[in-house]
């Protein structure tokens, strides 16, 4: 910040002539600042408030039976592993799909590209992380579920590619710009093939920062629901394996439950929620922990 | 997190055209990589379009301006849930957008290290609640809560205004608002508090040399420099309001009229989707969907567009 200290800071004795409108900016400068650290404080209240209640009420759901059990096709009763299963099938596809495509885009626009097309590419995934995931849904709806006039599982895990394609590049492409250019100089002079050079060289140094944006991404697409509701739509039944059926998510089990008008299915809708959040938040907070150190450092 | 839409280095790292054939392959396969994901944008688009056709000949202008939804009769008008669109999205934007921008200044300006980087650390964590998460807490925790106290508090003091009237339910477009003010809270904070930093240090020292407050230097200094890229950063919150589907359709309360008042029960045109399409007949109800599906990605691309623009403007003007 300025290395000029501001009137507040000054010693005691240098503040100490001041005419009446000297303590009005001083009052105005003191209350804006107390709002400016109230309006933070008020950021961090939800997220508070979204733990502790997520905490609370899901702890008591959150037990052997929902980890274990198949939902019951009518009425109360039985678990969340239709979900947890699905959740675990489909990202792990979607994320197989999604990093090639999105590392390899990030390679194109930081080794090969123009500048002009660079620019056009990296505003293409800012635009595309923006569109709402819902179109997206309806999307690959169009393409994977109406011609085969069924909902499958491997619709909703194209539609999670689909979102995490944009953060994958624009994450990997903000990493391999930081590889000196020297090493790429290396090893192209030791007589490496500009393919080796690229795999073996720049994306083995930037490996660490590559896989902190596919981890953000996956936890990006454990939470997605929009677009699944239209694709993978969601089961009652425990699906694995078999990608061209309906198959159930962590997100659309807590929806579906939610709106049931039975409580313990609600119930069952916050232990669900209560094991989304802590994977998601712990995905989040290992994987931003570790640059937050280093930027500190 | 670095400024969307900032220009990086220059690229071109291997400048040769020339090259093995296994160069040239790798070459080949990553630009397809890149071209594919940038065609996405289009294909989406295109699809929208084409589908949609139907709805728009159909009912043409009246699509936009109708306020009937009528399975039954066969009549699908736009207008309600563009209104819940518009006004779900400007209560969040009343909210967030004074709250954000406070809260950026706090982090960039006024906040000592020790502070700023922690409090950063939890909105980002705030962003990756997952939007059902917050839908869920919503619906059981933050509706009731209204519902029993602000709004009934609201309804006794302002009720002789008229949006203000009763009755409240809990569920509805005030209750839609400040879970989409929350969800859109981060961005603003996150892209804000990038466009304030990089407004150059000699600005805020001559305000200093001037003998300026604190605050006197981020209102006369910073702000104005920074203006068009915190407008950017509200706009990106704004767009993210508009398409944001799960939460806002679990505690808006799928109302079919045109929301008149504050606490009525609405439907955006994400939450409209989110409700009908599964259920929908092929043809010119899913067509009409997908019509209000297309209004909403023409919606949200151009003010992320926009957006992007105004931020990066402040992005290379400034930088430390």
């Amino acid at each position: 910040m300025a290395t000029l200290t501001p009137v507040m800071d000054r010693p005691v004795a240098a503040r100490l002539v001041r005419s009446p409108a000297d303590r009005r900016r001083a009052t105005v400068d003191r209350s804006m600042r107390g709002l400016a650290l109230a309006a933070a404080i008020a950021c961090v209240i939800p997220l508070g408030a979204v733990v502790l209640f997520v905490t609370l009420k899901g702890a008591a759901g959150l037990n052997l039976d929902l980890l274990t059990k198949a939902p019951r096709a009518l009425g109360t009763g039985g678990g969340a592993a239709s979900a947890i299963l699905g959740s675990l099938q489909m990202i792990p596809l979607a994320t197989v799909v999604a990093v090639p495509v999105g590392v390899l885009a990030a390679v194109y626009v930081n080794e090969f590209s123009g500048r002009r097309s660079a620019t056009a590419i990296r505003f293409a995934a800012d635009v595309l992380v923006g569109i709402p995931s819902i179109l997206v849904g309806i999307f690959v709806f169009t393409f994977l579920v109406l011609p085969f006039k069924q909902f499958n599982a491997f619709a909703g895990s194209m539609a999670l590619a689909l979102l995490m394609v944009p953060v994958i590049m624009r994450t990997t492409e903000e990493i391999l710009r930081l590889v000196p250019s020297t090493l790429r100089e290396a090893s192209l002079a030791l007589g490496v093939p500009m393919w080796r050079t690229v795999l073996s060289v720049v994306l083995r140094t930037g490996l660490t920062g590559i896989l902190t944006g596919v981890m953000l991404a996956v936890a990006r697409a454990f939470g997605e629901t929009a677009p699944l509701l239209f694709t993978a739509l969601g089961s009652r039944l425990v699906n694995v394996g078999d990608f061209a059926k309906p198959m159930d998510a962590l997100p659309i089990f807590i929806y579906v439950n939610a709106r049931q008008p039975f409580p313990a299915l609600n119930q069952q809708a916050w232990g669900a929620a209560l094991l989304l959040l802590i994977v998601v938040l712990a995905i989040n907070i290992l994987v931003r922990a570790r640059s937050w150190g280093r930027r500190a450092a | 997190m670095t400024i969307p839409g900032a220009p990086g280095l220059p690229t071109r790292r291997f400048t040769g055209r020339s090259g093995s054939s296994a160069d040239r392959l790798f070459r080949t396969s990553t630009g397809i990589a890149a071209v594919t994901m940038a065609g996405l944008i289009l294909a989406i688009g295109l699809m929208l379009l084409v589908n949609s056709g139907e709805a728009f000949r159909q009912f043409g202008v009246g699509f936009v301006t109708g306020t009937t939804w009528d399975p039954v009769a066969g009549i699908y008008d736009a207008l309600p849930y563009i209104v819940g669109t518009l006004l779900s999205s400007a209560i969040a934007l009343a909210i967030a957008a004074p709250i954000g921008l406070l809260t950026a200044i706090f982090l960039a300006e006024l906040a000592p290290r020790r502070v700023a980087l922690p409090l950063t650390f939890l909105i980002e964590l705030l962003a990756a609640i997952p939007s059902v998460v917050f839908g869920l807490w919503g619906v059981f925790v933050l509706s009731p809560f209204l519902g029993a106290t602000l709004e009934p508090f609201l309804i006794r003091t302002l009720g002789w205004i008229p949006i203000f009237a009763g009755p409240s339910y809990g569920i509805g477009l005030f209750s839609a608002g400040i879970i989409l003010a929350i969800m859109i809270l981060p961005t603003i904070v996150a892209i804000a508090r990038e466009v304030i930093s990089s407004v150059p240090d000699s600005q805020r020292e001559a305000m200093a040399a001037l003998g300026a407050t604190r605050w006197e230097i981020v209102r006369r200094a910073v702000l104005p420099f920074a203006r068009s890229g915190i407008v950017g950063a509200i706009i990106l919150g704004l767009g993210r309001a508009l398409g944001e589907t799960m939460a806002v359709t679990m505690v808006i309360g799928n109302g079919q009229n045109i929301p008149t008042r504050l606490f009525d029960q609405a439907q955006t045109i994400a939450s409209k989707i989110a409700t009908t399409f599964n259920e929908a007949s092929i043809g010119l109800q899913t067509s009409s969907l997908i019509a209000l599906g297309l209004m909403l990605l023409v919606i949200t691309i151009s003010l992320n567009v926009v957006a992007r623009l105004l931020v990066r403007r402040v992005a290379t003007e400034g930088g430390r």
